[in-house]
């Protein structure tokens, strides 16, 4: 069953349907041992299918799971080297936080000494900067301090995987990016694999180190971080991981330039590969520049309708012929500095033409969020 | 004329409590009263009560032991067994039946309570009677057993007419159970076994004590099973009662031992709610 294998976790060829409906199809995935990946995508895209079939919570309706190389298929939850924080954290109303904590310990046999589960739970109490609070009991615990007692409870056995479901869905969004940085940290600290599930492209984009976007049962593309956001494989991934305009025109053989329905031109570089027909262009809102100056050749113009204030950077919404509207992001600061930027100026949309995404299909084929 | 918000306030909760607290002191409060002072009397000579202050019949409710041990035995046996069948049933039902089929399967609970009670315990006096089980082992060979009149037979009719009353309340604790716990302690390595003991037991444990104490104190004041089931022989303390009030006509003495059965009942209710909030306090915690 063993096989030299520095994969932490395999799939091979998985696929789980109920009934008729398939949640996950044909996924093939290998987890390098201590990486830190987020399976992400829309809900019902079947990223939790895949964590439940890590966990042993659900069984693959045919395909192998393998966990340090060892075939998973039939093994229950209760005997996998794996542990999971759950959405919502599932902890256990009738223990105080450290009994929570040391239930890992205790289920082991043979059985461990009482001192040694106490260092242990203690150990890891100590971890997520709960030492001392061993004694409180679940509910006097803030909606963060019961994600820590969640966290601490999963890594005290110590396991080969930790997954993680949805784990700072619950919590406010400063605590949210704080926990971000712990669990980075956690995971560097026990070296061990985290395998996260969100549907926040960000949470996913911050801390991992491989990205899975998925879509409909389906992996669309696995990668680094900022593989995944500068180089987007599909329409799909540009557009759910971060913003994105979608722009939809023919390309014209050459590949550097894609006519839009009312005959404008729009300059782009196509990726070899991409053939002349129907295409969908994604454009960053970032990487346009507003600019008070007549359009070039393969530029387009249009007309400030919104700003919208963020703080370090403002939203523009741009009213532009045969496209629509059409989202600008720019650093605040620079763009104060202009008179362009007051809804109802007249604008010209420059950017990068290799900036652009270019996808074959039309509005039909492209599956959007 | 204008009120006072605090005085329209005053006046919403005397509408919202006022019938059943009307209802509870004319119905309840007052005959209780009225059986207390009976408690502490003497009994008229043709039968009744007559005035006087004195505990005999407290003294005397040795008199009547028989009763109090029948029902103090047979009523917590009673609800241990209810207990012991509806738990696993109430676990079945809440946990392990296909969802799509749970509704059915637990009105089907409920049905019984569409006959009188007294209809159903009639036909087990039929069936217990001699031309009933006894008859048809006789057929087969196996003679002289008597079932109708005995302990056996008023514990029967106990399980049989309180079961739904234990398997709802356990039910509805288990349904509640958040799944994610169960998964949560298999995760972390406990074998189901484990699992139950650990964490759906404990979590089930305000369920089992409601249905415990309902059906013990529903028990203590049962009448109907051992007057069918139980003939002269099997009685409670219920039975006692109708025997003093109306045949032997002693009041006082019938109303010392209702007063007893009503200390009983009270201390069974807070012995059994205080275990019950013992485990509910640590289910404060909203786990949606």
């Amino acid at each position: 069953m063993t096989s030299a294998s520095t994969h932490n976790i395999e799939f091979r060829s998985v696929s789980k349907t109920y009934g008729s409906v398939t949640a996950v199809s044909d996924i093939s995935i290998n987890v390098p041992k201590g990486a830190f990946m987020a399976l992400l995508g829309p809900s019902g895209c079947g990223k939790t299918t895949c964590l439940r079939m890590i966990g042993g919570f659900e069984q693959p309706t045919s395909g192998d799971v393998l966990i340090d190389g060892r075939m998973m298929n039939g093994v229950p939850a209760y005997r996998r080297p794996v542990n999971m924080v759950f959405q919502q954290y599932a902890l256990f109303p009738h223990f105080n936080v450290e009994e929570n904590v040391s239930y890992g310990l205790q289920q082991i046999r043979p059985k461990l000494a009482n001192a040694e589960i106490a260092r242990r739970a203690g150990e890891a109490l100590e971890m997520v900067r709960l030492g001392g609070f061993g004694k409180r009991r679940i509910h006097e615990m803030s909606g963060g301090q019961q994600q820590r007692v969640a966290l601490a409870r999963a890594i005290v056995n110590r396991p080969s995987v930790l997954l993680l479901d949805e784990p700072l869905a619950a919590l406010d969004k400063k605590l949210r990016s704080a926990m971000q940085f712990e669990l980075q940290t956690l995971q560097r600290e026990l070296g061990i694999t985290f395998v996260l599930v969100t549907h926040d492209q960000e949470e996913a984009l911050s801390m991992s180190d491989f990205v899975c976007v998925m879509n409909a049962g389906t992996i669309r593309q696995i990668g680094r971080p900022e593989e995944i956001y500068d180089h987007p494989g599909e329409f799909f991934v540009a557009d759910f991981v971060g913003k994105t305009n979608r722009i939809e025109g023919t390309l014209e053989p050459g590949g550097k330039v894609v006519r839009m329905a009312d005959g404008g031109a729009l300059a782009i570089v196509a990726r070899p590969g991409v053939e002349p027909g129907p295409v969908v262009v994604a454009l960053r809102p970032e990487a346009i520049r507003l600019e008070h100056r007549p359009a070039r050749m393969g530029e387009i113009t249009g007309v400030i309708t919104h700003r919208v204030f963020l703080g370090s950077t403002a939203e523009y919404s741009v009213a532009a012929p045969g496209i629509g509207d059409v989202l600008v992001t720019a650093d605040h600061k620079t763009m104060t500095e202009s008179d362009l930027i007051e809804p109802g100026a007249t604008v010209t949309l420059a950017f990068d033409p290799a900036a652009a995404h270019v996808f074959r299909g039309t509005a039909n084929q492209v599956t959007t969020r | 004329m204008e009120l006072t918000p605090k005085a329209k306030k005053t006046m919403v909760t005397a509408a919202l409590i006022g019938p059943a607290a009307i209802w509870l002191f004319v119905f309840m409060v007052l005959p209780f009263f009225a059986i207390l002072v009976f408690s502490v009397g003497e009994r008229a000579p043709a039968g009744g009560y007559q005035p006087a202050f004195t505990f005999d019949q407290f003294a005397n409710l040795g008199a009547r032991a028989a009763a109090f041990v029948n029902t103090l035995t047979l009523a917590p046996i009673g609800a241990i067994a209810c207990l012991l069948i509806a738990y696993p049933l109430a676990y079945y039902l809440a946990v392990k039946v296909d969802p799509r089929r749970r509704l059915l399967l637990v009105s089907l609970v409920v049905v019984p309570f569409w006959t009188s009670m007294l209809v159903r315990t009639y036909s087990w006096m039929y069936l217990l009677g001699a031309r009933g089980i006894p008859h048809v082992l006789e057929l087969i060979g196996i003679e002289n057993v008597r079932l109708i009149n005995t302990p056996g037979a008023v514990l029967l009719g106990i399980v049989y007419g309180y079961l739904p009353l234990m398997i709802l309340p356990i039910f509805v604790s288990l349904e509640k159970l958040d799944r994610r716990l169960l998964e949560a302690s298999a995760d972390l390595g406990a074998k189901p076994i484990s699992t139950f003991f650990n964490i759906t037991l404990p979590l089930s444990l305000p369920g089992v004590m409601t249905g415990v104490a309902l059906v013990t104190i529903l028990l203590l004041g049962e009448y109907l099973i051992p007057q069918l089931l139980g003939g002269g022989k099997v009685f409670f303390i219920g039975n006692a009662l109708v025997d003093l009030f109306l045949q032997s006509r002693n009041w006082p003495l019938g109303s010392a031992i209702a007063v007893t059965l009503v200390i009983v009942v009270v201390a069974v209710l807070l012995i059994s709610m205080r275990i019950a909030w013992r485990f509910a306090g640590t289910r404060q915690i909203d786990l949606v």
